[in-house]
């Protein structure tokens, strides 16, 4: 058999109409947006409340966002940290906390058994309204943080992504680092923790989507319980934009690995961009779509130079990095620091043929399906749709948004969008990545 | 392509993952010399298991199929799972599972390089696989209606591959540069390696899945054509299919493509059973960090080879009282009370063919040492020897089992996973359906059992990270762009 016909054989074209969820949506009494979907086929429920509340609403790099985030299940109400996690594990409930750029989240996980679904969406409602904290607690999650700080110096990964975001992001929030810098977190208190809680912890800035099967009168009850007994307060105040890079810069960071790791990028888009859906699926051609994309060709297929090689938006609210990374052996890095250059600049030039766009539109639709397979990934792209503000209809939409790009609109939107004159390159590594900045 | 299943550390037990993490049994192992007799038909008729929306069948040739219907979304998940994987290697042949799996994608007598992943990509699948110490597996991920071309291009696969010298001078590249990402520049990935390979004397599983660098080096295209000889066969592999699907029709299609493919000889591999341990090992990880790191592991039993069929269940209590959250023992004493540890955790593998290594890692607080850590850890271990754990311990452990048995139902990705390794290791699945029933029955003096029986210093292993300064951490910032001097 010719491979050419396995090919033609195997696209069959399968239209299935996919349903993507119904979204229900409402307010709560005190102004926080809840999006609910309905699943019925397992007794669990999954509840995600998002504050506009993470790192880029501290411009001073001490980690308030993330240490607020941190210590609101260290202590809330009447309870102190092990009698909170064992009022959830006790029932099988599972609570995360993280702090992001954008987001703070808190989320919650439970068998939908009332009494056991009580007790945790209580617990739950008590840490997000009722935070207490405690001094000592803050005083060892501080160790811990700067501990971890220690261990980031370790991470040429964690190098390469800090200063990346201070070059493409300089003089704007999103170059404010989540965990912060040992100098700026020692000075850090308990009262300015409570001071960036009363800020942002209010209905207004805060989305909660729910997951699961319950009904709407009892997901109307749950939103309620669960941020109703905060202030409404104001949403947070806009970002200012993000400026584009005025020339290009080079980082180089002497680092005692065998790899070195190389990131270029700029600013790229928010969510909801007018360019959003050329740029991600140029970009899904570019270096988005794992081993099947130009940048993993160039650089893995052809010439084995690393195990992964990557390009791709990470679309905020405002303009979040455009990012290409690699990890090469120290002997290569000069060589794939050039073919990622020459492969962005050739796209910018050439665009997407006829044929790339096609595979990239039937691989981002024919896979659509997959997004949505879960509870918890719908619970993710409600709490996208929510906090970014996106139609309600997105989901509905998505399939069409992608089949309506263009050729041209992907090298327009690059030419216009993407300046590889002026973007930030950031070189991690051992001895022989000195010379890439020396030719 | 490929994701390494590293087995054994886990910072975080969590109730999910554990079941995930269940591995491979059936007492194989390394370089097989003996050659087993072909039956003349391995064929199985169709087995229904109503109460868990699971069939079975196995074809003459040897594959067994089976289907897990999960009808909550359009999706299909098919994995194929072949019995090899670094358990099976000998020392200068290490990596040469993974390097095969690499190659896989290579092309066949009817593909080209990579075009096995293009045809995967253009129907809107998501693909991967993944080396383990007992199993190599591929998947993909689909709208439930494309299953056919998985089936047709892993039928191809499983016999018509084309192991090409050029291809396989880029791609061991690419493995070694997959190797320097994971293990070479993390320190503490790094330990964990050293202390494995500490830890066990004759057992394959000492052997890192990824391989030694030097054996990478040194590997042939021909140890791979020896290798996908060796294994990839229909009586050595198993096909999981779960989803939106029937499995009349899985079973028809799964006759249409691997039916024609002839049974061969698989190796049966030497016991290699690792020899008693006499006496506690300790070993020291120099490497550039800059925070400390202690891995230390007991030989415990494992479902195959428990001298009876609680201990395994009562050892996977026992992790969970211990690191099974946050009102856990160890975050609560050693995090926030004794605040000697910044973060900690145990790790067991219940499902494994071979005797494995209960693990205990961290790094200490601030101002703490390995050394404090370490005695801290032992402390909590001589507690839970000396007191059977509290009813609402128990009762904890056990909600959280109930609970992650409905939420792994939530993927059926892992839901297919844990059936297809319990399958690869020699288990019937059944047993993982078990599982929840299994831990409810453990006792608090069991728990108490295994931790008198397990926890010995003669058999206990101890890796310490000591850091070595980090020295040239020097900014160089170029303006202006290309022409930096």
């Amino acid at each position: 058999m010719r491979a050419s016909f396995f090919i033609v054989l195997m696209v069959a074209v399968i239209n299935l109409a996919f349903a993507a969820p119904d979204i229900q949506t409402w307010k709560t009494s005190n102004g926080a947006k809840v999006l609910f979907v309905k699943a019925h086929e397992l007794p669990m429920v999954d509840i995600r409340v998002v504050f506009d509340a993470g790192a880029a609403r501290d411009i001073s790099n001490s980690a308030v966002a993330l240490m607020t985030n941190g210590m609101m299940p260290e202590g809330a109400g009447e309870f102190n940290a092990n009698e909170l996690a064992s009022r959830f594990e006790g029932v099988g409930a599972g609570f995360g906390n993280s702090s992001h750029r954008d987001m703070s989240v808190f989320s919650l996980r439970s068998l939908t058994d009332k009494e056991w679904l009580d007790l945790a969406i209580d617990t739950f409602a008590i840490i997000l309204s009722k935070p207490t904290f405690p001094q000592e607690a803050f005083d060892r999650e501080i160790k811990r943080l700067l501990v971890g700080l220690e261990q980031k110096k370790q991470s040429p990964d964690a190098i390469s992504s800090e200063n990346m975001y201070k070059a493409v992001f300089a003089g704007h929030p999103y170059a404010s680092l989540p965990e912060g810098t040992a100098e700026s977190v020692k000075k850090l208190s308990v009262k300015d923790l409570k001071a960036f809680y009363k800020k942002y912890m209010v209905g207004k800035n805060a989305v909660v989507s729910i997951v699961g099967d319950v009904t709407t009168e009892q997901a109307k009850s749950i939103s309620e319980k669960v941020v109703g007994g905060l202030p409404a307060g104001a949403k947070a105040a806009d970002l200012p934009a993000v400026k584009a890079l005025s020339k290009a810069e080079m980082i180089k960071i002497d680092f005692p690995s065998s790899q070195t790791k190389i990131l270029i990028a700029q600013p790229g888009m928010r969510r909801g961009d007018p360019d959003y859906f050329p740029l991600f699926v140029g970009n899904h051609v570019l270096g988005g779509s794992g081993l099947v994309s130009i940048l993993s060709d160039e650089i893995r297929e052809k010439r084995g130079l690393s195990y992964s090689s990557y390009s791709y938006f990470s679309p905020m609210r405002v303009a979040g990095p455009f990012i290409l990374g690699l990890g090469t052996k120290n002997e290569s890095s000069k060589e794939a620091l050039q073919v990622m250059k020459t492969t962005l600049k050739n796209f910018i030039e050439q665009g997407v043929s006829e044929a790339q766009l096609k595979a990239a539109k039937q691989n981002l639709t024919g896979g659509f399906a997959l997004q949505l397979a879960s509870n918890k990934k719908i619970v993710n792209n409600l709490s996208a749709i929510g906090f970014y503000e996106l139609p309600l209809n997105y989901l509905d939409q998505y399939i069409s948004n992608v089949e309506a790009v263009t050729v041209e609109q992907v090298r327009d939107a690059f030419k216009r969008r993407i300046h590889p004159d002026k973007m930030a390159t950031v070189i991690v590594g051992g001895e022989q990545a000195q010379e890439v900045s020396s030719n | 392509m490929t994701l390494l299943i590293k087995t054994g550390q886990k910072m975080n037990k969590k109730c999910l993952f554990s079941i995930l993490l269940l591995l491979l049994a059936v007492l194989l192992s390394a370089c097989a010399t003996q050659n087993s007799v072909i039956p003349a038909n391995f064929a199985k008729p169709v087995k229904h298991y109503p109460q868990y929306q699971l069939h079975e069948k196995t074809l003459a040739n040897g594959l067994k199929i089976i289907v897990k219907e999960d009808h909550r979304a359009p999706v299909v998940v098919s994995q194929i799972w072949y019995r090899v994987g670094s358990s099976y290697e000998a020392n200068g042949l290490t990596g040469l599972s993974h390097v095969l799996e690499h190659m896989m994608f290579k092309g066949t007598e009817n593909l080209g390089p990579n075009e096995f992943s293009k045809i995967i990509a253009a129907n809107g699948g998501r693909e991967n696989a993944f080396t383990g110490r007992d199993y190599t597996a591929y998947f993909q991920t689909m709208e439930r209606n494309r299953f056919p071309v998985s089936f047709r291009l892993e039928a191809d696969r499983m016999r018509n591959l084309v192991l090409d010298a050029e291809e396989f001078a880029k791609e061991i590249k690419v493995v070694m540069e997959e190797r320097r990402m994971r293990t070479e520049d993390n320190p503490q990935r790094l330990t964990f390696e050293q202390f494995n390979a500490a830890a066990y004397v004759n057992s394959p599983y000492n052997i890192p899945v990824i391989g030694w660098m030097q054996d990478l080096e040194s590997m042939s295209i021909e140890d791979l054509q020896t290798w996908y000889e060796y294994w990839y066969a229909p009586n050595n592999a198993t096909l999981v299919v779960a989803g939106d699907v029937t499995p009349e029709e899985i079973f028809a299609e799964a006759e249409k493509h691997f039916a024609s493919i002839k049974p061969t000889r698989v190796p049966v591999p030497k016991p290699q059973k690792e020899i008693a341990q006499i006496g506690e090992r300790r070993i020291m990880v120099k490497a550039p960090a800059q925070v400390p790191y202690l891995i230390m592991g007991y030989k415990v039993p494992t479902i195959i080879n428990a001298k009876e069929k609680w201990e395994p269940y009562a050892l996977d209590v026992l992790a969970s009282v211990l690191d099974g959250g946050s009102s856990a023992r160890f975050s609560e004493e050693l995090i926030r009370v004794k605040q000697v540890a910044t973060s900690v955790g145990a790790g067991y593998d219940a499902f494994t063919p071979r005797q494995e290594i209960y693990t205990f890692s961290g790094t200490p607080a601030q101002g703490k040492t390995v050394q404090e850590l370490e005695a801290a850890i032992k402390e909590e271990l001589e507690k839970l020897k000396n007191k059977p754990v509290t009813a609402k311990e128990l009762s904890r452990v056990k909600a959280q089992t109930v609970a992650g048995k409905v939420y792994q139902k939530d993927s059926v990705f892992y839901s297919a996973m844990t059936i297809g390794m319990l399958e690869t290791i020699g288990i019937n699945w059944q047993l993982g359906e078990e599982y929840e029933n299994n831990i409810k029955k453990v006792t608090a003096a069991q728990v108490q059992e295994v931790a008198k029986r397990y926890f010995i210093d003669d058999t206990l292993t101890v890796a310490v990270l000591d850091p070595q300064e980090i020295t040239q951490s020097r900014v160089s910032n170029v303006g202006g762009g290309r022409h930096a001097r």
